[in-house]
């Protein structure tokens, strides 16, 4: 059977906004760019992102900067993040904010006619520029306009729109082709009709999103399938940070159909308080020892930051993701939980109606249409649910670059920026900031070429027989696999994790590795989600197998990372990223230690010597003072 | 609380197809996708389906449930009684590819042709001050997460594949009435709306805002004051005149 083939410089899998920014980027630069996406242009599952997008505009508090930016979103990842992403975020997010603007995004504004931010958890500023709770939606529809705009352009310049952007939508990637170590293209199967495509490009640019999908509950669609970590992974790449997960604190809990389906941190941003079954604000009683001086301790004090930012502290509603969640998760474990097994999230009694239909439309339009709760009226039942991967492929911060010569990533499959917990807001910004960047690295790549790497025409018959295997024979039900693994990564590696448990998850997920060998997919190779799912089996499991390995082997709890036995956060572990790759025989996992780069001295500079000793060595202090001295 | 629901669902590929009956368990606050996926994991694992967030905030999950357009993952299974046949059909505007899943490419194809923001060259990135409530008119439309049911309801092109070259549906139209509110806009939107992209077609029957799962005033916030737009410009005596003494198309750029 023939296989459909394609030549493009660059090769953008997913269209999210990582995938898109990227796209656009390198089609600026001149370069024939493919964008390739599981679902309908348009649909990725940044559309679900609701708060907003941080960037350090100062246009609602004056007093913000990059730098502080750049120390919160330290500070939220508790300092494994890599700090030249953390800082090239924190300089370069307005900009990609602008710039959407002038392609068109309507975000909402102040009264001085610029964008408005809001306030989010961890920022110390307002600092979310957004469109009521419906950011992610403006901000990919800004950018598929983008792309149809350069379309319109090359069509007059070229007579042909498609000449030198195009989009494969509905086309899922299962193999990333090499020529010795470096890219040579990517093979694939159109999901419409179960054809087979073949792209030829020397550079490749995963933006493939996270993994949601191997939990149960998860605010991630069905696209979650760690695709792009898996890929990466097979083509020889690294991952980092695989056992930072986070569990965002507020998912609907019911009805069981919805369970997991997020409730924008922006409730909480803009008043909305976290109450158990007794009625009390009990986050008062969760604020670490790191963060004890900067949030109130009294409700009166917590409630009057919202109007004076600079006489009170902010209420700890407003603490990073990972301490809410875990918060909520010890209140439901103590019997003071809701009666369908979460907390309650109020914003009834703290803003009139006609107010929150305001800033929070779709909250409004989905606890109505879902669950017959109208939050103006009364408080909304909400639970930690499976939300990002901080960890993902190691790349080169200023370009994006794997350790592969030719793949780039950015978004959600890309590792580092974050460190172990995301702050809210941070990544919309990422996408931009990254998206951009990888673009630019690929473009850059690509005109460096001495040759154009080649496809070999084993590797295409290598990743034809993969893909039609699960046709080809009559096996177990895909989904029947596809459920045991969620269970088993929920239950086991959640939010609270100890080394039994984990250990126990391995062992499942090898079994579930030799069943997914033999599934089988009934029906023809038009639109077949029983055979697309037996294909994204290998990705989900490769994954989890990663998460669970980095998960055992870090002893410490950290951000999205918590073990119930070893509850402290380590100064020594600080020091040390986990690093997975595949083995050497392509079966299976290894994990090995790396060690953090130290801070760039002037980056470091920007700390309190107080708050630096509460997570680095004794030694990296002694560093830091003298650095001060000098 | 749970129990067995009948559907009707119409399976097929290649311009052939026919409605098949299913029994298939329901529980307490289902959607209908919760049912079709269901159905997946245990009677009907190729049934063609589109969906992506099932929360009501992609628009992929477009179908025709018991002849009304609607989301599947925000149709609740309360809706209905527990005798009722529910019967889950593509939408009928677009070509089947198979089972529920049709081929949309008519509404990209129709994105491309209406042209882009045009803001004014001298403006720089950060350098735009609008008012909110400036903005709020085209936010409105914005909102709009492209299920495309609205082009699937309405009856200029529902049953009438001769129109639809000519013919932009509700919600290109209304992506023109959201440029052309646009406080930094520069493009005149006005009469490629009515003579390539056609405005006047539409009849204001609202079916599509009746559809629209985002609540958008399709009709009354977006067509219709284009349509009085365009009114405005066509039949103002002061430009027809100046039209005819200048010989020249002061409204065409």
């Amino acid at each position: 059977m023939e296989i459909e083939r394609h030549e493009y410089d660059v090769v953008v899998i997913g269209a999210g906004g990582a995938g898109l920014r990227a796209a656009i980027e390198a089609r600026q630069q001149g370069k024939r760019t493919a964008i390739v996406c599981k679902s309908l242009f348009g649909k990725a599952h940044t559309v679900m992102a609701e708060g907003g997008a941080a960037a350090a505009m100062g246009n609602v508090n004056s007093a913000d900067n990059w730098m502080v930016h750049f120390r919160d979103t330290m500070r939220g990842g508790k300092f494994l993040n890599n700090w030249r992403m953390a800082e090239l975020h924190a300089k370069e997010a307005p900009d990609r904010v602008w710039e959407l603007e002038a392609w068109g995004a309507l975000f909402d504004r102040t009264k001085d006619g610029k964008i408005s931010q809001r306030n989010f958890g961890g920022h110390e500023y307002p600092r979310l520029a957004h469109v009521g709770d419906r950011t992610g939606l403006e901000l990919i529809r800004t950018l598929q306009q983008r792309v149809v705009a350069l379309q319109q352009e090359d069509e007059k310049l070229h007579g042909d729109a498609e000449a030198y952007i195009k989009v494969f939508q509905e086309c899922t990637v299962t193999r990333l082709l090499k020529d010795g170590d470096a890219i040579s293209g990517a093979f694939g199967y159109w999901r419409e009709n179960g054809k087979l495509i073949l792209f030829d490009a020397p550079a490749v640019v995963l933006a493939t999103g996270g993994i949601g999908k191997s939990y149960v509950v998860t605010s991630n669609s069905w696209e979650y399938t760690g695709d792009g970590h898996a890929l990466a992974l097979l083509a020889g790449a690294k991952l980092i940070n695989m056992e930072f997960i986070q569990f965002h604190p507020t998912g609907m809990v019911w009805p069981p159909s919805v369970r997991g389906i997020l409730v924008t941190e922006s409730v909480r941003g803009d008043g909305g308080v976290l109450k158990n079954s007794d009625g009390k604000r009990f986050m008062f009683d969760y604020i670490p020892e790191v963060f004890k001086d900067k949030y109130a301790t009294t409700e009166e004090e917590g409630d009057r930051w919202y109007t004076d930012q600079a006489n009170n502290r902010r209420p700890p509603e407003l603490l990073p993701r990972d301490e809410v969640a875990r918060a909520i998760n010890s209140e439901v474990k103590a019997g003071r939980g809701s009666p369908q097994g979460g907390v309650y999230l109020d914003v009834s009694s703290r803003l009139p109606a006609t107010e929150i239909v305001r800033r929070l439309p779709s909250m409004h339009h989905q606890f109505k249409e879902l669950a017959d709760v109208d939050i103006t009226k009364e408080p909304m039942q909400v639970g930690p649910t499976c939300h990002y991967i901080m960890g993902g492929v190691e790349v080169d911060a200023d370009t994006g670059a794997a350790d592969v010569p030719g793949l780039f990533a950015a978004g959600e499959v890309s590792g580092g920026m974050h460190g172990s917990n995301r702050l809210g807001g941070n990544s919309l910004s990422d996408l931009l900031v990254f998206g951009r960047r990888a673009g630019a690295g690929a473009a850059s790549y690509v005109d460096g070429l001495a040759a154009r790497p080649k496809i070999s025409p084993d590797s295409v018959d290598a990743a034809k027989a993969e893909a039609l295997a699960p046709l080809e024979r009559a096996g177990e039900n895909p989904y029947e696999v596809h459920h045991e693994l969620q269970r088993t990564m929920n239950e086991l590696v959640g939010i609270i994790r100890k080394a039994e448990e984990v250990t126990e998850a391995l062992e499942a997920v090898g079994k579930l590795k030799e069943r997914a060998r033999g599934v089988g997919a009934v029906g023809s190779r038009i639109y077949n989600p029983g055979w697309h799912l037996s294909l994204d089996l290998r990705n989900m499991l490769l994954v989890s197998e990663c998460v669970a390995k980095a998960a055992l082997l870090r002893q410490e709890s950290r951000g999205g990372h918590t073990r119930d036995d070893f509850p402290g956060m380590s100064s020594e572990w600080r020091r040390k990223l986990l690093r997975c790759g595949l083995s050497p025989d392509g079966s299976s996992v290894t994990v090995e230690e790396k060690v953090q780069p130290s801070m760039r001295e002037d980056l470091i500079k920007l700390f309190d010597r107080d708050e630096l000793k509460k997570y680095i060595t004794e030694d990296e202090l002694a560093d830091f003072d003298a650095l001060v001295k000098e | 609380m749970s129990y067995k629901a009948k559907f009707r669902v119409w399976r097929g590929e290649g311009g052939e197809g026919k409605l098949e009956d299913f029994t298939v368990e329901v529980n307490e606050g289902e959607v209908v996708l919760d049912i079709i996926h269901r159905l997946q994991a245990t009677q009907a694992p190729d049934l063609a389906v589109r969906w992506n967030c099932k929360a009501g905030k992609c628009g992929s999950c477009s179908m025709e449930i018991n002849g009304r357009p609607k989301l599947g993952c925000m149709t609740r299974m309360s809706t209905f009684t527990e005798d009722e046949t529910i019967t889950v059909t593509p939408m009928r505007t677009f070509p089947v590819i198979k089972d529920l899943v049709t081929d949309v490419s008519f509404n990209y194809q129709k994105a491309r042709e209406i042209p882009s923001f045009t803001p004014p060259s001298d403006v720089k990135p950060g350098e735009y001050r609008m008012q909110q409530i400036d903005v709020e008119r085209s936010q409105e439309f914005r909102k709009c997460i492209e299920c495309f049911m609205c082009n699937n309801v309405c009856h200029v092109i529902r049953d009438h594949e001769e129109n639809k070259p000519g013919f932009a549906g509700p919600r290109f139209l209304m992506r023109i009435a959201e440029l052309d509110m646009h406080p930094y806009d520069v493009a005149d939107r006005k009469d490629s709306a009515q003579e390539e992209h056609g405005l006047g077609y539409c009849n204001i029957t609202k079916c599509c805002t009746e559809v629209c799962p985002e609540h958008i005033k399709i009709t009354d916030n977006a067509l219709i004051p284009m349509k009085e737009r365009v009114v405005d410009r066509k039949y103002d005596p002061l430009v027809w005149l100046g039209n005819k003494i200048f010989k020249r198309s002061s409204s065409k750029s």
